[in-house]
C-alpha cells in the first residue's frame, strides 16, 4: 500500500503546483481538452441525431455507424492521424471526437425516439409547424437523454484524455508516460488519482445537469410514474453507459 | 418516461466498480511482479528484451541462437525502458538481456567518465552488481544521436553536437518523456554548450515514424534518434557527431546472470563476434520498411551468417 502514500504525497507536493507542467495547469489543459472534443463531438452528433430522431428515419443506419466508431481503437486511430498531419493537438481532438460521437448521438435520437406520440401529434393538431415541434417539443423532452448521452461521452474522453500527451505537451497524461518510462510509478499513480477526481467532478455536474434540464412539465407527473414503472424499466430508452476505452 | 435516477446509479457504479478494479491493481506493489514461473526451472534462460522493436530482433537472435544449441528459452519481450527492467535483471529474473553499452552504464553509475568503445566496456565490467556480468559486446551499435533534418543542417552549417549553437531560430526538441531528464538531454545541451532549447514536445514512440515526421514536418527541430534507425537514411536526417563523448558508445552486449554457463556463454559471443553494425541497420530495416517480425528477421540473419 505504500505506493498509494507516495502516490498521495505526491499530489500534495507544493513543488508540483509551479513551474510549466505545475499540476493545476495540467489538470485545466485536460478539462478544456475534454469540453472542446465534447463541443466538436456535439456539433457533428446532435443535428445528425436529432434529424434521425424527428424523422424516424436512418436509424439502422446510425446505430451501425456509431457501432462501428466505437469500435476503433483510439490510440491506433491517434497515431494514424497524427502520422498525416504531424504531431500536436490536432490528431487527439479527431481520435477522441470519434470516440465522443457515438454516446451522443444515441442520446440525441433515443430522446426524441422516448417522447409519447401522443404528445407529438397534440402539437401537430394544435397547428404547430414542424419547426416549432422540434424546439418547443422534442428538444426540450429529449433533453435529459440528450445530457445523458453528453455524460456518458464526457466520462470517456476525460479518462482517454490521457492520449494526447503520446505526441504533445499536453494533459494529465503526461504524469502517466513519463511516470510509467521513468518508473517513477508515485507520479503515475498520482495523475490516474487526478484523472479520476475529474471525472467524477465532471459526473457530478452533468448529474446535476440533467436532472435541471427535465422540463417542469414532465418533473411534476414524473414522481408518480416513476414509481409505478420503477419495477419494470423499459429497454432501449437510455444510452448505454460504456466504460472509456483504456 | 425518464430513466435519469437509474442512469446515475449505473454510472456511479461502474466508477466505483473501475475505481476499485485499478486501485486493487496498483496495490500489489511491483506491477512486474511475475511469481516464481520465470526464475523455478534450471535449465530455461529467461531472454528479455526492451520495449523497443531493434532490441527485440537482437533478443530473438539470442533466444534462436540458444535454442539451436539446445537450450530451452522463456521469452520475456518487450518489458520497457531500462527503468522498468533493470530491477528485474539484477533481481536474477532475467537471464540474457541485449543491452548497449554506454547506456547501462551510465544507468549503474551516473557519475561514469565514458570514453572510446573499449574503455566504457572496461568501465561497464567493473559498473555490474555482482551475479551480472556481461559477454562480448559486438560491433554493431545503436547509440543515442542528436539528430536534425539535412535541410537544417545544411542552412546552419551543423556537423557535430556543439555546432547547434550557430542556429539562431528557436530549437524545439522532440522524443519519449524520459529523454527530458535523460543524462545527456536538453539540461546537458545548455550546461556543457550554452545552446539553449525553447521547449520540450513528447513524442512517445522512441524515435519511431511520429518522431520523424515531427522532425521532417519541421514542428520539432532536435530529435533523439538511434543511430541504427533506417530513417536517417531514408528521411534525410544527419545525426550530428558527438567528438565530446555526450552519448556514451553503445555497442550492442548481452549481459548474462549466473545461470548463462559457459556453452550458452559462447554461443552469445559467437553472435556478437558475427554482429555488425551495419548488419544492425539492416535487420532494422526489415522491420520498419518490410515489416517483417522479429522471429523472420532473426532467424533469416542467422541463417545468412551460418554461426551454427
Amino acid at each position: 500500500m505504500n505506493i498509494f502514500a507516495d502516490a498521495l504525497n505526491w499530489i500534495l507536493d507544493p513543488a508540483n503546483y509551479a513551474g510549466p507542467g505545475a499540476i493545476p495547469v495540467r489538470a485545466l489543459e485536460h478539462l478544456g481538452f475534454t469540453f472542446l472534443t465534447l463541443l466538436l463531438a456535439s456539433a457533428i452528433a446532435i443535428p445528425f441525431g436529432f434529424a434521425i430522431g424527428h424523422s424516424g428515419r436512418g436509424r439502422g443506419l446510425a446505430v451501425a455507424t456509431s457501432g462501428g466508431l466505437r469500435a476503433i481503437p483510439t490510440l491506433g486511430l491517434l497515431t494514424l492521424v497524427a502520422l498525416w498531419i504531424g504531431i500536436g493537438l490536432g490528431a487527439p481532438y479527431v481520435a477522441l471526437t470519434v470516440l465522443a460521437i457515438p454516446p451522443i448521438l444515441a442520446g440525441a435520437y433515443t430522446g426524441f425516439e422516448a417522447i409519447d406520440r401522443g404528445a407529438i401529434d397534440a402539437a401537430r393538431a394544435v397547428g404547430m409547424s414542424e419547426v416549432q415541434i422540434l424546439t418547443q417539443v422534442e428538444i426540450p423532452l429529449g433533453l435529459p437523454l440528450l445530457i445523458g448521452g453528453l455524460r456518458s461521452a464526457a466520462l470517456q474522453v476525460v479518462a482517454t484524455a490521457t492520449l494526447a500527451a503520446y505526441v504533445a505537451d499536453f494533459g494529465l497524461g503526461r504524469y502517466l508516460f513519463s511516470g510509467l518510462k521513468t518508473r517513477d510509478y508515485a507520479q503515475m499513480l498520482g495523475g490516474s488519482i487526478l484523472v479520476i477526481l475529474l471525472a467524477l467532478a465532471l459526473e457530478a455536474v452533468f448529474a446535476t445537469l440533467q436532472r435541471i434540464v427535465v422540463p417542469r412539465g414532465v418533473a411534476s407527473t414524473r414522481l408518480p410514474v416513476d414509481r409505478a414503472r420503477s419495477a419494470r424499466p423499459r429497454p432501449g430508452m437510455e444510452p448505454a453507459i460504456t466504460k472509456g476505452n483504456p | 418516461m425518464f430513466t435519469v435516477k437509474r442512469g446515475r446509479l449505473a454510472a456511479i457504479a461502474a466508477v466505483a466498480v473501475g475505481a476499485v478494479v485499478a486501485l486493487a491493481g496498483c496495490a500489489s506493489g511491483d506491477p512486474l511482479e511475475r511469481g516464481s514461473t520465470t526464475s523455478g526451472d534450471s535449465k530455461t534462460l529467461v531472454v528479455g528484451s526492451q520495449d523497443y522493436y531493434s532490441n527485440e530482433i537482437v533478443a530473438e537472435i539470442y533466444a534462436q541462437a540458444l535454442e539451436a544449441n539446445g537450450v530451452t528459452v522463456d521469452r520475456q519481450f518487450r518489458i520497457g525502458q531500462r527503468e522498468v527492467y533493470l530491477p528485474d535483471i539484477t533481481g536474477g529474473k532475467i537471464d540474457v538481456f541485449p543491452e548497449y553499452t554506454g547506456s547501462l552504464l551510465q544507468a549503474l553509475d551516473k557519475e561514469a567518465a565514458g570514453g572510446t568503445a573499449d574503455e566504457t566496456y572496461a568501465e561497464l565490467v567493473t559498473a555490474l552488481p555482482s551475479g551480472l556480468r556481461v559477454l562480448d559486446q559486438a560491433a554493431a551499435t545503436d547509440q543515442n544521436s542528436w539528430t536534425v533534418t539535412e535541410a537544417f543542417a545544411k542552412k546552419y552549417n551543423l556537423t557535430d553536437i556543439a555546432s547547434l549553437k550557430n542556429v539562431t531560430e528557436p530549437i524545439t526538441v522532440g522524443g519519449n518523456s524520459e529523454l527530458e531528464t535523460r543524462p545527456y538531454g536538453p539540461a546537458a545541451l545548455k550546461e556543457k554548450y550554452g545552446i539553449e532549447t525553447v521547449g520540450f514536445k513528447p513524442v512517445e514512440d522512441g524515435g519511431g515514424p511520429l518522431t520523424v515526421k515531427a522532425l521532417v514536418d519541421g514542428d520539432i527541430q532536435l530529435a533523439n534518434i538511434y543511430t541504427a534507425s533506417p530513417n536517417i537514411k531514408s528521411d534525410n536526417l544527419v545525426a550530428l557527431t558527438d567528438p565530446d563523448g555526450v552519448f556514451f558508445p553503445d555497442n550492442v552486449v548481452p549481459v548474462v546472470s549466473k545461470k548463462v554457463d559457459d556453452t550458452a556463454a559462447a554461443v552469445l559471443n559467437k553472435v556478437s563476434a558475427a554482429l555488425s553494425a551495419e548488419d544492425l541497420v539492416s535487420l532494422n530495416s526489415e522491420s520498419v520498411n518490410d515489416q517483417k517480425s522479429a522471429k523472420a528477421i532473426a532467424a533469416g540473419w542467422l541463417k545468412q551468417a551460418n554461426l551454427f
